[in-house]
């Protein structure tokens, strides 16, 4: 009786015991899946944020008197078809000759170089500011460094005050690209006006 | 002399540190993705310095196409349970006596951005199918008799105080529709505007300030 049991046992065991190698799972066609949707996830997750530029426009209020500007400091930049843009200083007054209409385009060499060179003083400032907080000259946050910018151009009051004025054959890249200049440039004041009449006429009459 | 004999066996790599590293990445991707809504019209955005990022909620953002089409976007803001979307129809639905069915509603709340006058609104929320759906998207209407345009800012305003705008417009779109929808944005108090960009980094130093 012993033996037959004891070869039950063996036969069973023999049954049961388990292969010294289990079997291999080829995991090649899982990494292949893993692989093409984590591209997946990268590709459409990482880049998708949209970037924002922001504008404040003056408010539009019919009781408000416009402030008065010192014509000096006004640079009148405007806008057309075909990415022309012309400049004049000043403002176009009845009874005095009219300023000069001075043709640029949006190339690094167009308006910027007019925008530097009427916004040197500040430009510089702000540019200085940055440099010395890129070397490690200063330790601030970004908060106190934005809060120390606006502050450069609150105080600023020999730089220029733009007037971005489009006409209606302008596109909205134009507008987008005249306000990122200001930006690149660090202008303190500008904003978006309209168009004379005057100024509408002259702008028609500059040749293409 | 014996040849060695090389034993041919296919080299067995062990991927499941592979394998561990990538579920745990696609998990990570899977659970940040926030998925890019489709736009109503295809946009080519204009570049810019900027590097401000438009925030997720609480924006009402303003399409605008190359051929002058308006479309209208607005979310449900971060607390979802607010329900700004269907809150904004329904203040749609009262301001040009239309009856949605909470049907409707929930749909309405569910899509993104649109571009219809308010007569098409019932037929494209029925619709399933997305192409036939989109054959309604014709723009929403600012003409100075009826601006649906101006009291959907309104009533987005109304429901949403908090509501940023965003402008993304095609960098082609004539300006006087965007001076026109900018005016119109105005007129309801809002006199901050964020143009949705590209960046575009520019280097600009002090050696580029022109001699006189």
């Amino acid at each position: 009786m012993g033996e037959v049991v004891t070869e039950e046992k063996a036969q069973k065991g023999a049954k049961k015991r388990p292969k010294k190698h289990p079997g291999r799972i080829d995991m090649t066609p899982m990494v292949d899946l893993m692989c093409l949707l984590l591209t997946f996830f990268i590709l459409t997750a990482a880049f998708s944020k949209p970037k924002i530029m922001t504008i404040t426009m003056p408010e539009k209020d019919d009781n408000t008197v416009p402030p008065k500007i010192d014509a000096r400091r006004t640079l009148n930049i405007l806008l057309t078809d075909s990415d022309r843009v012309y400049y004049y200083v000043g403002a176009i007054e009845p009874g005095k000759p009219q300023p000069q209409f001075v043709r640029s385009n949006f190339s690094k060499d167009g308006i910027r170089k007019v925008l530097l060179l009427k916004n040197k003083d500040l430009f510089t400032k702000i540019t200085e500011y940055n440099e010395s907080r890129v070397k490690g000259k200063i330790h601030v946050s970004d908060a106190a460094a934005d809060e120390h910018i606006k502050s450069l151009k609150k105080d600023d009051n020999v730089g220029p005050i733009i007037l971005i004025k489009a006409d209606e054959s302008a596109k909205y890249k134009d507008i987008v690209s005249i306000v990122d200049e200001m930006a690149i440039t660090n202008i303190a004041s500008y904003a978006i006006v309209d168009l004379s009449s005057v100024e509408k006429t002259l702008l028609k009459a500059q040749p293409r | 002399m014996p040849k060695i004999k090389s034993i041919a066996r296919s080299p067995h790599i062990d991927m499941t540190p592979m394998v561990d590293l990538f579920s745990l990445l696609l998990t990570f991707f899977i659970l940040t993705a926030t998925f890019r809504p489709v736009d109503p019209a295809k946009l080519t955005i204009p570049n810019s310095v900027s590097e401000k990022v438009a925030p997720d909620n609480d924006i009402m953002t303003i399409f605008i196409s190359t051929d002058k089409k308006i479309y209208f976007n607005f979310d449900n803001g971060k607390d979802t349970s607010k329900h700004f979307r269907a809150e904004l129809l329904k203040a749609m639905a009262t301001q040009y006596k239309i009856n949605f069915t909470p049907k409707e509603i929930t749909q309405f709340s569910r899509k993104s951005s649109f571009g219809m006058p308010m007569a098409y609104l019932k037929q494209w929320l029925n619709t399933e199918d997305s192409k036939e759906s989109d054959k309604f998207q014709v723009g929403i209407p600012t003409d100075s008799i009826d601006n649906q345009f101006a009291w959907w800012v309104r009533s987005a305003r109304t429901v949403n105080s908090q509501a940023q705008v965003a402008i993304k417009a095609d960098g082609d779109a004539p300006y006087p529709v965007v001076k026109k929808v900018l005016d119109l944005i105005q007129k309801n108090g809002i006199n901050k505007f964020n143009f949705v960009t590209t960046y575009d980094k520019q280097e600009v130093g002090i050696k580029d300030i022109p001699k006189q």
